[in-house]
């Protein structure tokens, strides 16, 4: 029993630690008033950072790409939430091109995605 | 001799609560797991093509320009003050909507920030401007 248990500990310290990294390795911005995603299966993360990649479900994407596979996206699942993961020093540029493709696919409801900080 | 006589104690480190110990690491992180979810500001985007023409006086526009400056209403203000503004002018106003504008270089976190101060002020209505070319 105890042997077993250990097993799981270590698999779970093991998987905390690497979940934070798929998709690209960015620096998030920091905000104090975050609220948390509720559903975690009508979350898609769009990730930019500054060397301007951008990645969606850990593949690299154009920018005018972004509008029809969020359409798709969004057909599939009209529920659908966009967690933006940006790197904090990212330009507003960027980030209004991604603005513009969302609105286009009609996928409107985004999460800037932060850490809590100052 | 007495000294001799003296008993000598044995140590030992007791094995019997290993086993709690390592149920407790392990719910421990079977918890911090679950709550490692995506957290962050949640905004909702405008459709695309509308353009509702808003009473001025219903507006208050926050400009952040390229070096991260903020201006409310074209007055200077330091990022931490927006909140109380805001919260005022919604005290003032309940029909006020946000409207923030920035330039294409403003950096990323000074904009995640103002957002920030103005949903701290507990407003709802916030409308994101198309930057200046």
């Amino acid at each position: 029993m105890p042997d077993i248990v250990f097993m799981l500990l270590l698999f779970f310290m093991v998987t905390t630690v690497f979940r934070q990294y798929s998709g690209l390795p960015v620096d998030l911005p920091r905000a104090r008033r975050i609220e948390k995603l509720e559903a975690k299966k009508n979350v898609t993360n769009i990730y930019a950072n500054l060397q301007g990649d951008i990645s969606i479900d850990d593949k690299l994407v154009k920018t005018k790409d972004i509008a029809t596979i969020m359409y798709q996206k969004r057909l599939d699942n009209p529920k659908l939430i966009v967690s933006l993961k940006f790197d904090r020093s990212v330009k507003m540029g960027t980030v209004t091109d991604i603005h513009e493709q969302l609105r286009e696919a009609d996928a409107l409801r985004v999460n800037y995605c932060a850490k809590f900080g100052e | 001799m007495l000294l001799n006589n003296r008993q000598r104690r044995e140590a030992r480190i007791p094995n019997d609560s290993m086993a709690d110990i390592a149920f407790l690491l392990l719910c421990f992180f079977l918890v911090t797991t679950s709550l490692d979810l995506d957290k962050g500001l949640q905004l909702g985007l405008p459709p695309k093509g509308e353009a509702k023409p808003i009473p001025k006086k219903n507006i208050a526009s926050i400009l952040i320009n390229a070096a991260g400056e903020v201006a409310i209403d074209e007055n200077e203000t330091p990022i931490l003050s927006i909140k109380d503004i805001i919260k005022r002018r919604l005290a003032e106003n309940s029909k006020l909507i946000v409207s923030i504008k920035t330039a294409r270089q403003t950096p990323y976190q000074v904009y995640v920030k103002v957002i920030d101060q103005v949903k701290m002020a507990e407003a709802t209505k916030i409308s994101i401007a198309e930057p200046e070319q």
